[in-house]
């Protein structure tokens, strides 16, 4: 006779903890699906939208491109700016952060926190504050994206750093190197591969992001998307939308190439 | 004796060049980046950006502590339409995920085109797709809820696919040699398997979503970004420092509750 405890793989307390859970999450979005008036029955309703922006969308107006030409270039010098100065300023940050070249929790736990607190805040809603104090413009965009990729590149860069091989750091430091020398010569070294790759991944992150800048009057090429949605101009949004959908499948392919050369 | 360093590696010619063209490509894309940027310095650093940084940020640091239960319904609704959001994406993105593994799909023009689908819908932002579901459904919830759904579905069929293309095949084979149908195949060979990494996964985008949905509302999609554009237009900054403060707090509950409740499961 086989033992009797033995009815499957799963214990039958286990599964009685799955069922609970599976029902809480059912549950919880019954709730919230009729919160939201977002039930399949809407959808069904909502059909004919569908269809109506749909037909109002086809065929795109191409001619209205050459239009979009500068406000698109914009939107990507604007990625351009804020990468760039977030790599270059969050230098400083990532290094105190790590835990493994500065020991004391009273120096990498602050900075994190800060860190932390600013990737919490969505891009759009700074650059809506940024607008508020510096006025209309690219400017409170890029300030915006800086602070956003800031928080972002600090975060997977001290990681990084973290899981670095440390005997070169011990090496230098036996040696009688100071932290400068040791951070030049042991840590650099060893991320700087990663830190290309992840300042190209923020630069995606960024181009995707500015795109909509513009509907807080941030900058970029949101703006035209705003103008004509709210003009009704349908043809034209989607020659817009085409064309950041291209855009962004372009940027990230060739920054997807240069990466993998890189890691 | 004399003391010799070890030679140095000889560069090729055409690896010489390369650099100079990446060189010159890079100092080409920041020239034209700076030359063609239009910054209005004169605005950025006049009188009336140091009086709006006089009377913003103070406020922004003072929260408004009325507007405090108006704020916090808001959160609700918004953590509502991304939970709404995420549960449908995580169920819908199972198919595409199943079609663009290429373990489970041997058609390669499937794999391809549902790889296709993944990525294109991976190339809007949030924001891009609710102005459209707001155009189609009206100004409210909803849209925002389709936006978080179709946005996730992107993000979520590519984790998955990729999941189920790492799974452990033994296990599928054995049930077929054991005459189990596709059905069977997929509820006990490959479900199984996947299930843990799948969960862990939507939750992860829950996290995102619930960042994402916090802005849907700054076009009309539901949530509490239906009151930052109210607060904005009505320039009462301490509102926004709530509203700040609220998001902070909310966002960082989650995606610490949602870390530890991933770290149990995979």
């Amino acid at each position: 006779m086989s033992n009797p405890e033995i009815k499957g793989v799963i214990s039958s307390k286990a599964k009685l903890r799955m069922t609970l859970i599976l029902i809480a999450i059912v549950g919880v979005y019954i709730y919230t699906s009729w919160a939201t008036r977002s039930t399949p029955g809407d959808l069904i309703r909502g059909w004919s939208g569908f269809q109506r922006i749909t037909t109002d969308l086809f065929p795109p107006n191409l001619a209205y491109a050459p239009q979009v030409w500068d406000k698109l270039a914009e939107t990507i010098h604007m990625a351009i700016i804020a990468t760039t100065l977030a790599a270059i300023i969050s230098i400083p940050i990532f290094l105190l952060s790590a835990a493994n070249l500065f020991p004391s929790p009273w120096i990498h736990q602050p900075v994190r926190f800060i860190m932390n607190v600013l990737r919490t805040i969505p891009d759009i809603l700074l650059a809506i504050i940024f607008v508020g104090i510096f006025g209309v413009g690219v400017f409170p965009g890029i300030i915006a994206l800086f602070i956003f990729s800031l928080g972002l590149l600090a975060k997977l860069m001290y990681e990084t750093i973290e899981a670095i091989d440390m005997n070169p750091l011990d090496a230098i430091r036996a040696s009688g190197g100071n932290t400068l020398q040791v951070i030049w010569y042991a840590v650099l070294p060893q991320v700087l591969p990663q830190f290309v790759s992840f300042s190209l991944y923020v630069f995606e992150v960024n181009v995707r992001a500015s795109t909509v800048l513009g509907f807080v009057g941030a900058g970029g090429i949101g703006l035209l998307l705003q103008q004509q949605i709210s003009f009704f101009n349908y043809p034209r949004v989607m020659t817009i939308i085409i064309i950041i959908f291209v855009a962004v499948i372009i940027i990230d392919y060739i920054s997807n190439k240069i990466r993998e050369r890189i890691v | 004796m004399e003391l010799i360093m070890p030679p140095k590696k000889k560069r090729s010619v055409k690896k010489i060049i390369r650099n100079i063209l990446i060189a010159i490509a890079i100092i080409a894309l920041y020239t034209w980046t700076f030359v063609s940027i239009d910054i209005r310095w004169d605005r950025v650093f006049s009188e009336q950006t140091l009086r709006n940084v006089g009377r913003v940020i103070p406020q922004l640091f003072s929260p408004d502590w009325s507007a405090f239960p108006k704020v916090m319904g808001l959160m609700w609704q918004t953590l509502q339409m991304a939970y709404t959001g995420t549960l449908l994406a995580a169920i819908l993105a199972i198919p595409f995920g199943l079609f663009a593994a290429s373990n489970m799909v041997k058609n390669k023009v499937l794999n391809n085109f549902s790889k296709g689908v993944l990525n294109g819908i991976r190339a809007f932002p949030e924001l891009v797709l609710a102005l459209m579901f707001v155009a189609a459904v009206g100004p409210r919830p909803f849209a925002g809820v389709l936006a978080i759904a179709i946005g996730s579905i992107g993000m979520l069929g590519k984790l998955y696919s990729e999941v189920i293309e790492s799974i452990d095949m033994n296990v599928v084979e054995a049930l077929q040699a054991n005459g189990a149908n596709r059905i069977q195949v997929l509820f006990y060979g490959v479900l199984p398997q996947i299930i843990p990494e799948f969960l862990s996964y939507a939750i992860y985008r829950f996290e995102i979503d619930v960042r994402a949905s916090t802005i849907l509302g700054i076009i009309g999609a539901g949530g509490i970004g239906t009151l930052i554009t109210i607060s904005i237009s009505n320039r009462k900054w301490d509102e926004v420092g709530m509203i700040l403060l609220v998001i902070i707090v909310v966002v960082t509950l989650i995606d610490t509750i949602s870390a530890q409740i991933r770290k149990r499961i995979v």
